[in-house]
């Protein structure tokens, strides 16, 4: 038996989702099934984009090694990304955790902020310190004696690599600090009163309860490297491509949009799949931590 | 708790620089007299600040960028606040597809969706127009002005409602009234967040973009493409100063740490 105000209830989280339902399924479910039906089409120089259906471009990327190679640097510079992060962000966010309320703070402000701050602005930070082979980076490193010959940052891996974990580090330290704040800290003390030293209660204790917050830090990482544009297009350059600038030069520049549109719905796909199967495989094996 | 050791505040000094030198030394080199990339050690000087004045596609890129982040922002809002009332007061089937979807230009890498918009709107005529990258950015910055508004529904005490309606109020009244000052905090946080975004995005509006509806991000990233000079140093410079308003607004409204926690909170 259902009443009339009951009808109404079931009705009005409908009513009040609807508009946005059809703004979403309209401008984004819509583009998104044209854009892989797009990478199906045919493309020359002449006709420009044909409507049919073919496999040409996904043939291309599978057979062509350019791609192989470029999706291959793409996904090698993510991992390397979060690697990074992960073994820099989760002691630094160990760190700030501990720090009393008012630096805590302050730091977490500084740490996150950039978070917000313009990407093309902080990558272009990152050129000036390369600026080079006597960039500011390189100097500081030889003058410390770190390195004896300038490394060459502008236009290579490595500065990529460097400027991308600058760029992700914040999503890490925000992921492991969320981690921290469900730790009780009294477990630590019980570990050091039955006499553990400080490396067994980070190993024993720290480290396997902020594990779900550095690999769920890790995911949005890996996600948000492997499909990062500024940050490659202005170190690494027009030669040094990877997914995005990829589909970017062809679009835009060769104005091959059925191959562009391949080169991204691959991206998604292979995306997807990494992060929702690695979003299973945490939740199983920290079901506990979750609960 | 123990505090943390010499070596681990070595270590966080260490951090905190590097984190802080890229946007800091774009900021410094603004400021130099000189006539080429340098750090201003001979004093400041805001030549290349009055330089600014000579590019007016950049001031005019400024403009679309206000423009088109205020607009959005509020579009996504109108949008937003019913559907996250919705979420948050109702178990309805479908609740959480529903929420995954409006969530999903999050996961979706923003170069896809550059590409999936240009197809759509060129097809569809719009290619190209600032009427387009509304849409757009609408679509990108919606996750993060429902998530705020969301967290502002679902801690919001419903006997008050309740007592409104008891006293007579209904429909609009009662939204008008009662329930949106009572979110506001959260909207007008999802307001600004939203803003941010949609002010910052480069990837997804660098393919829909066109001479005329260029933002500053885009403006920036094709001037850097040819060539690096103090002029874009001081147009960064300004845009820093924007978003650090910006946050700091939004840290002393809302809590920056309560903006930015929780999954999947994206820039790029």
């Amino acid at each position: 038996m259902s009443t009339a105000a009951e009808q109404r209830s079931a009705r009005a989280p409908w009513a009040l989702t609807a508009p946005a339902l059809m703004l979403f399924v309209g401008v984004l479910l819509i583009p998104l099934a044209m854009t892989v039906m797009l990478s199906f089409h045919d493309w020359g120089q002449y006709k420009g984009i044909e409507p049919v259906f073919i496999l040409k471009n996904w043939r291309e990327i599978a057979t062509d090694p350019y791609y192989a190679e470029m999706f291959w640097r793409t996904f090698r510079i993510a991992i390397v990304t979060t690697l990074l992060t992960a073994v820099l962000g989760a002691p630094e966010a160990y760190i700030l955790n501990r720090m009393s309320g008012r630096w805590k703070s302050i730091f977490l402000l500084v740490i996150l902020g950039p978070l917000l701050i313009s990407v093309v602005a902080r990558t272009l930070g990152w050129a000036l310190l390369f600026g080079g082979n006597n960039g500011l980076v390189n100097k500081l490193l030889m003058s410390a004696g770190l390195i004896h010959a300038p490394i060459p940052f502008m236009f290579t891996e490595t500065g990529m690599v460097v400027a991308l974990a600058h760029v992700m580090m914040p999503f890490m330290v925000l992921s492991v600090w969320a981690a921290l704040q469900r730790l009780d800290p009294q477990i630590e003390n019980a570990a050091l009163s039955l006499g553990a030293g400080p490396v067994t209660i980070i190993r024993r204790i720290i480290m396997p309860q902020i594990m779900p917050g550095v690999l769920s830090g890790a995911i949005i990482v890996f996600s948000l490297s492997a499909s990062a544009f500024a940050t490659p297009a202005i170190i690494g350059g027009r030669r040094l491509k990877v997914a995005a600038t990829l589909a970017y030069d062809e679009f835009l520049n060769t104005l091959d949009w059925p191959l562009g549109a391949a080169v991204a719905t691959l991206l998604l796909v292979a995306l997807v799949l990494i992060v929702v199967g690695s979003n299973a495989l945490i939740e199983r094996r920290y079901a506990e931590v979750f609960r | 708790m123990r505090r943390n050791g010499p070596l681990a505040l070595i270590f966080h000094t260490i951090f905190v620089i590097v984190m802080v030198a890229p946007i800091l030394v774009v900021c410094l080199v603004a400021f130099t007299p000189e006539g080429f990339l340098s750090l201003p050690t001979n004093g400041f000087s805001l030549r290349w600040f009055r330089a600014i004045a000579n590019y007016p596609e950049f001031i005019h890129a400024f403009w679309v960028s206000l423009g088109l982040g205020a607009l959005s922002s509020f579009v996504a809002l109108l949008f937003a606040v019913p559907a996250a009332l919705a979420i948050a007061r109702y178990r309805f089937r479908g609740r959480d597809a529903l929420a995954a979807l409006f969530l999903s230009p999050l996961m979706i890498p923003h170069v896809v969706l550059g590409i999936a918009f240009l197809r759509f709107f060129t097809s569809a005529g719009l290619g190209g127009s600032f009427a387009a990258l509304i849409i757009a950015h609408v679509i990108i910055v919606f996750p993060f002005a429902l998530r705020l508004t969301l967290a502002a529904a679902t801690g919001m005490d419903l006997s008050v409602e309740m007592a409104a309606v008891s006293l007579g109020a209904n429909g609009w009244t009662l939204f008008r009234r009662v329930t949106l000052p009572l979110i506001l905090p959260g909207v007008i946080s999802g307001w600004a967040l939203a803003f941010i975004q949609s002010f910052d995005d480069l990837t997804m509006t660098v393919f829909l973009a066109a001479p005329g509806t260029e933002t500053l991000p885009v403006r920036m990233f094709l001037y850097i493409q040819d060539n690096i000079d103090p002029l874009v140093t001081s147009v960064s410079a300004c845009v820093i100063a924007v978003t650090m308003t910006a946050l700091i607004l939004l840290d002393r409204f809302y809590g920056l740490d309560r903006v930015l926690a929780g999954k999947g909170v994206t820039g790029r």
